[in-house]
C-alpha cells in the first residue's frame, strides 16, 4: 500500500505497561508497536487480553503507568489530554452517540470545541453525514433513538472523523449490530479508507473481521503480549504458535480465499456467441467440436445461457427454448470465496464473471479456483518462511548487540569477534 | 356565612395569601435546586459522598416542621428568615438524591465517548451529563415543590406568610363562626397552588428535555 497519500500519522507505542493499584499483575505487560503511517491495524485477541486496555492508552483514556506514545514525531504521553484527543478520532461500540443531541449536533462538537467557524462546521456536518452514506438533508436532524444501529454507527464514525484527525481509534465498533448490517459497515469502512488513509487502530475479538480489514493484525494473549504481529495473509498460512492458530480456528485457508478477489486470478476464456448471430453459425461453432458448450451473451453483452451440443436439437431449433439459463455470476470485486461458492452450487462447476455493467469478462471454474489457491498459498508460506527469517536475524543482531554492551541506536556495529 | 361567601368577602386579603405562599415556595425551591444540584455535582462521582449527602438530606426530613420551625426561632427570629430556611432544607432532599441518581445513570459508554472526543470535565458536566440527569432532577423539584407546598403552612406558625395564617387563624378560633371557613380557604388554596404548579412543570419539562431523550 503506498504511504504517501495517507494523510494519518504513524503511531509508536514504546514499552507500555498499565499496573492497577491493588494488582501485582499488569494488565497490559510492555507493548511494543509500530503502526505505519496510514495503516490499518487490527488490535485482535479473546476478551480480557488487554486489547481495548491497549488501544484507550494511546488517546490516554487510561493513563499508562510507563511507557512513552508517539503519535507521527510527537511525544503525547505527556501533554494535555484533552488536547490529545481532539487530534484523535474514538469511534466505539453502539455508537457512544449523545441521545440529547441531534446527529448534526453530535457531529459537530469536535470542530466546534476547536472553534471552527460557524459556516465551516455546518458544511462539514453535511460533507460528513454524505461522506458516511446518510443523506444530510433527512439525518441532519434526527436524534439518535431515531436512527438504526447500523446508521447509528455511521454517525459514530462521522463524529469520530469529522474535525480530521490523522488518528482513528475503533473499540469494536461493529460488535453490537446485526451480521448483515455489519457486513456492510465493514465495507463501508474498507471504502472510506480507500479516500482518507487515515491511521486506523481497530479493536476487535472476531477475527474473520480483522481479516476483512486490516493492513496488518496484531494477535494479542493475556497481559496484551502480541503472539504474532503480521499481514493478514501470514498470519493464516504461517501462524506463529498454538496460540495463534488456535485464535485463527479451522478453516484458515477457506479463510485466505476472502482476501483475494477475482480480478488477482486468472479468468479463462470460454466460446461465446450473441443471441443476435445466426443460427447456422451457432450450430457450427457447437458442431466445430473444440468445445461442447458455449455461453450464448444478451445484447448488451451480459451471460444469458448455457448452451449444450444437443441442446438446439432438443429444443427443435428454437434460441428461446435451448439450454439452460445462467442465475449465479459473479463480479470481478468479488472474493475467491464467493466465486467458490458459485461454483459449488453451480451444477457443471463454473460461473460466468462480469464487469462493472454486468457484461461478460471470463469464466472462473473448479479447476481454475484449485490451481489459483494452491499457488496463492504457497506464495504465501513462502513470503512467510522469508518473514520469520529476516525476523530471526534482526532478533539474532539485536542479542549480538546487546551482549557486546554496544547501543544500537548508537550507530557502533563493530563486532570484533 | 357560606364558605363562597367568605371567600367573596375576604378576596383580598386571600390572594394576598396566596401570592406570598407561592412565592415563598418558589424562592425556597429556586435555592433548594440550585443547592441540591450543586450537592448533587460535587458528590455523585464518589460512593461515599453521594450516600452521605443524600443520608443528610433524609435525616432533615424526619424532622418534624413544626419542631424544625420551633428550633429556627430562637436562633433566627420569626418571620421570614426560618420559613426559608426550613423550606429550603426539606426542599433539598428529592433534588439531591435525584441528582445524584441521575448523574450516576449516565451510561458509562456515553461519558467515555465524551472524553474520548476531547471533552474537557467542565464541558462533560454540563453539555452531556447534567442535560441527561435533567428529567430524574427536574421529578426531583416536582416532589419537593408538592411537598414545600404543605410544609410552607406551618410557616405561619413562625408569623412567616402564606395561607398557613388563614389555617392557624381558624384552628385557633375553631368553633366561632367562621373557623371552618379559615381552615377550608387555606386549605384549597394550597391544593390549587399544588396543582397549578406541577401544570407548570409538565410546561417546563417540555420545553427544557431535549426531545432526543423524552419519554
Amino acid at each position: 500500500m503506498p504511504d504517501t497519500t495517507a494523510s494519518g500519522a504513524g503511531i509508536a507505542l514504546e514499552n507500555l505497561s498499565k499496573l492497577y493499584p491493588g494488582n501485582p499483575t499488569p494488565a497490559v505487560d510492555n507493548v511494543s508497536m509500530d503502526i505505519k503511517p496510514g495503516e490499518t491495524v487490527i488490535l485482535v485477541g479473546p476478551s480480557g487480553c488487554g486489547k481495548s486496555t491497549t488501544l484507550k492508552m494511546i488517546n490516554r483514556l487510561i493513563e499508562p503507568t510507563s511507557g512513552r506514545i508517539m503519535i507521527g514525531d510527537e511525544d503525547v504521553t505527556g501533554i494535555d489530554p484533552v488536547r490529545l484527543r481532539r487530534k484523535v478520532g474514538y469511534a466505539i461500540q453502539s455508537s457512544g452517540l449523545f441521545p440529547h443531541m441531534t446527529v448534526a449536533q453530535n457531529i459537530a462538537l469536535v470542530p466546534k470545541m476547536i472553534g471552527w467557524p460557524k459556516a465551516r462546521v455546518s458544511s462539514r456536518v453535511e460533507e460528513m453525514l454524505d461522506l458516511v452514506g446518510l443523506d444530510p438533508r433527512e439525518f441532519h436532524g434526527r436524534y439518535p433513538r431515531q436512527l438504526s444501529g447500523g446508521q447509528q454507527q455511521r454517525v459514530g464514525v462521522a463524529r469520530a472523523l469529522a474535525a480530521d484527525p490523522p488518528v482513528l481509534l475503533m473499540d469494536e465498533p461493529f460488535g453490537a449490530v446485526d451480521p448483515i448490517t455489519r457486513d456492510h459497515l465493514q465495507d463501508e469502512l474498507i471504502r472510506l479508507q480507500h479516500e482518507l488513509r487515515k491511521t486506523i487502530v481497530f479493536v476487535t475479538h472476531d477475527f474473520d473481521e480483522a481479516i476483512k480489514l486490516g493492513d496488518r493484525i496484531a494477535v494479542l494473549r493475556e497481559r496484551s503480549h502480541i503472539a504474532q504481529f503480521d499481514t493478514p495473509e501470514a498470519i493464516l498460512t504461517n501462524p506463529a504458535d498454538d496460540f495463534v492458530s488456535g485464535f485463527v480456528g479451522a478453516g484458515a485457508a477457506l479463510k485466505r480465499l476472502n482476501l483475494t478477489r477475482v480480478r488477482d486470478v486468472g479468468v479463462v476464456d470460454f466460446p461465446t456467441a450473441s443471441m443476435d448471430d445466426p443460427l447456422q453459425s451457432i450450430f457450427d461453432l457447437l458442431r466445430s467440436g473444440a468445445t461442447n458448450e458455449i455461453l450464448l451473451l444478451d445484447r448488451h453483452r451480459r451471460p444469458y445461457k448455457w448452451l449444450r451440443r444437443g441442446d438446439l436439437m432438443r429444443a427443435k431449433g428454437s434460441l428461446a427454448r435451448a439450454g439452460t439459463l445462467v442465475h449465479d455470476t459473479v463480479t470481478r470485486d468479488a472474493t475467491l470465496r464467493d466465486a467458490l461458492e458459485a461454483v459449488l452450487t453451480d451444477n457443471a462447476g463454473r460461473v460466468a464473471v462480469t464487469g462493472r455493467r454486468g457484461e461478460y469478462i471470463g469464466v472462473v471454474d473448479m479447476e481454475t479456483l484449485m490451481n489459483n489457491v494452491h499457488e496463492l498459498l504457497e506464495e504465501d508460506r513462502l513470503d512467510a518462511v522469508e518473514h520469520r527469517h529476516a525476523l530471526e536475524e534482526q532478533r539474532a543482531r539485536q542479542t549480538r548487540l546487546a551482549q557486546e554492551g554496544v547501543d544500537p541506536a548508537g550507530g557502533a556495529h563493530g563486532v570484533k569477534a | 356565612m357560606s364558605f363562597w361567601e367568605y371567600v367573596g368577602n375576604r378576596h383580598a386579603q386571600l390572594l394576598t395569601d396566596t401570592f406570598q405562599h407561592a412565592s415563598a415556595v418558589f424562592q425556597c425551591m429556586v435555592l433548594a435546586t440550585v443547592l441540591g444540584v450543586l450537592l448533587g455535582v460535587a458528590t455523585y462521582r464518589s460512593e461515599w459522598a453521594g450516600n452521605l449527602a443524600t443520608a443528610t438530606t433524609a435525616t432533615i426530613l424526619t424532622v418534624p416542621s413544626l419542631a424544625l420551625i420551633g428550633l429556627l426561632v430562637p436562633i433566627v427570629g420569626l418571620g421570614v428568615a426560618p420559613t426559608v430556611i426550613a423550606l429550603t432544607l426539606y426542599g433539598l432532599l428529592p433534588v439531591v438524591r435525584n441528582a445524584v441518581v441521575g448523574l450516576r445513570g449516565v451510561d458509562p459508554a456515553l461519558i467515555d465517548a465524551a472524553k474520548g472526543i476531547g471533552m474537557s470535565r467542565t464541558a462533560r458536566l454540563v453539555r452531556v451529563e447534567l442535560p441527561l440527569a435533567w428529567p430524574p432532577i427536574l421529578t426531583g423539584i416536582r416532589v419537593s415543590t408538592q411537598m414545600l407546598m404543605g410544609i410552607a403552612a406551618i410557616a405561619a406558625y413562625a408569623s412567616g406568610p402564606g395561607l398557613g395564617n388563614e389555617i392557624f387563624r381558624g384552628i385557633s378560633s375553631l368553633g366561632s363562626a367562621n373557623a371552618l371557613n379559615q381552615v377550608l380557604s387555606g386549605t384549597l388554596g394550597i391544593v390549587v397552588l399544588a396543582l397549578l404548579f406541577d401544570a407548570a412543570y409538565i410546561v417546563l419539562g417540555r420545553l427544557t428535555i431535549s426531545r432526543g431523550i423524552r419519554a
